[in-house]
């Protein structure tokens, strides 16, 4: 048994706290409710401190001890410790005082912070045994299970909605991958990966291996308080699909609280959703904490259309317990939101980047974000990924002959030049 | 009045791996007591000490969500049909 191997020490139901061995199991046998990751923290504390996290190499996994593997990990070694960017010029022109950006757009290996998740998830499925891995997915954990499976070695099949923006069906098609298009939504997806887990022998990252795949998650967290000088922003707003990822960031920053890394400290938590498909942010806003489905999602944002979110209640909890609130935007306020934060930080990112900034904005609007109070958004995937989202959004280049004369008549009244002679 | 209710699999144990059972009752509440009398066990495992349905489990009407109808409260009718549904993880 290595010395790691004590940190992490059960699954537990959220729900009954009735203890599971550490197997690919994720619901709890009694009460349905999900299994999570159990840690001896008064262990970690003794042994974990901000000296010997910045020892280590620039990934996520400098927060090993926090991290639910029994080894070293096998897969996505290099994944994490993404840029939090100071946005002055963002900030600015959204009327805050100081703004960062968690910039998971540059994520390695496939741009979007599922690299976290899978990185874990694929480590723990070796360390269980499986040869096969799959995932239901919207398209960006079908990228990163493909990827990282490639490099692993393993065989992955992916589940994705048939309709999925064309470059993220060539983002999994690519590295060898199994993809099966469904005709249906993501929930229909989902259904039919939950039969076919309890089917199959088959390791699905966000089914049997869910209590272990969501706990990548934390990673951006422990990141964002370690790169903000060791602690917390006061606020985190944070896109949500199934609710899981503001789940984990809470539950990292309270993490570094109870081993001692972080003082008690205050902070928000808020989501964030596309309001084709908000149920989530719905329930916030009346305060409920039964999350009704949306049967069917209606959003360019199809990362983030996931009508029955799974963590939907524990995310509710999550802003309730902190002070959070939620917010949704249509998607023309979604296209503006990627276009402020490619010309205000020169950040791409796919269009549930835009729903963040643009429910942001809201929030600082509705007063919920005081405008004096540092801000951190969560921006979780590269606009390559989704570029036909907003085709003929950003305007077109004008095309002139190969001519100086034509140039210069060109720029002569150009706005962009006057604007640099004020 | 009679309704059929659809048992998932983890909780068929409990039924003698029976997944379609009939059962009596006028409202969801009374369907749940009535089969817990032939199936001891099964009511703690779909409602908490409360007496509410479980947060993590589903109970469906004709394909209707009882926490959207009259809960525990929701008539049924004979020929009615009722699925307990856990909710699936995902996402």
């Amino acid at each position: 048994m290595s010395d790691t191997q004590t940190y992490f020490s059960n699954l537990k139901c959220r729900e009954c706290g009735r203890l599971y061995p550490k197997e690919a199991i994720h619901i709890c046998e009694f009460d349905f409710g999900p299994l999570e990751a159990a840690y001896d923290y008064k262990l970690i504390a003794s042994r974990l401190n901000r000296e010997t996290i910045a020892s280590r190499p620039q990934t996520m996994w400098r927060y090993r001890e926090l991290l639910p593997i029994d080894g070293e990990p096998t897969v996505g070694q290099q994944v994490g410790f993404t840029p939090l960017v100071r946005a002055d010029r963002l900030a600015k022109h959204l009327g805050v005082d100081e703004l960062y950006i968690k910039n998971d757009t540059v994520n390695y290996p496939t741009l979007s912070f599922k690299d976290r998740v899978v990185s874990v998830a694929l480590s723990r499925a070796r360390e269980l045994g499986f040869k096969v891995v799959a995932c239901a997915s919207t398209g960006n954990l079908a990228n990163s299970v493909a990827a990282n499976a490639a490099a692993a070695g393993l065989t992955s099949y992916v589940l994705i909605p048939a309709n999925l923006e064309k470059s993220k069906i060539v983002g999994s098609l690519v590295y060898g991958t199994q993809v099966i298009g469904i005709q249906g939504a993501y929930d229909q997806v989902n259904r039919l990966c939950s039969e076919i887990a309890g089917k199959y022998g088959w390791g699905f990252v966000n089914v049997n291996l869910r209590p272990y795949y969501a706990e990548g998650s934390k990673s951006m967290g422990f990141e964002i308080a370690e790169q903000l000088g060791w602690k917390l922003p006061r606020h985190t707003v944070i896109p949500m699909a199934s609710g899981s990822l503001l789940t984990k960031i809470h539950k990292a920053y309270n993490e570094f609280i109870k081993v001692g890394i972080l003082d008690q400290q205050p902070f928000s938590v808020h989501g964030a959703q596309a309001s084709g498909c908000s149920p989530i942010s719905e329930a916030q806003k009346k305060r409920t904490d039964i999350v009704k489905p949306v049967s069917n999602p209606q959003t360019i944002v199809k990362s983030l259309a996931i009508g029955t979110p799974a963590d939907g209640y524990y995310a509710l909890r999550s802003m309730a317990e902190t002070g959070g609130s939620a917010e949704d935007c249509t998607d023309e306020e979604v296209i503006r939101g990627i276009r402020d934060l490619a010309e205000y930080a020169g950040i791409f990112a796919e269009t549930a980047g835009g729903v963040t900034v643009a429910c942001a904005r809201k929030l600082i609007e509705s007063g919920k974000i005081p405008r004096n109070e540092s801000i951190v958004l969560c921006i979780t995937g590269h606009g390559l990924k989704t570029q036909e989202a907003i085709h003929g959004e950003c305007g077109e280049p004008r095309v002139i002959n190969p001519s100086l004369r034509e140039f210069e008549a060109l720029i002569a009244n150009d706005s962009a030049i006057l604007q640099t002679q004020n | 009045m009679s309704v059929q209710v659809r048992i998932p699999a983890p909780l068929r144990k409990l039924t003698n791996e029976q997944e379609l059972v009939p059962a009596a009752g006028a409202t969801i509440g009374e369907v749940l007591e009535n089969l817990n009398a032939a199936f001891p066990g099964l009511f703690e495992r779909i409602c908490d000490e409360g007496g509410n349905v479980r947060r993590f489990v589903n109970i469906f009407v004709n394909d209707e969500d009882i926490r959207f109808l009259q809960e525990k409260s929701t008539p049924v009718k004979a020929g009615d049909e009722i699925s307990i549904v856990p909710a699936i993880a995902g996402g």
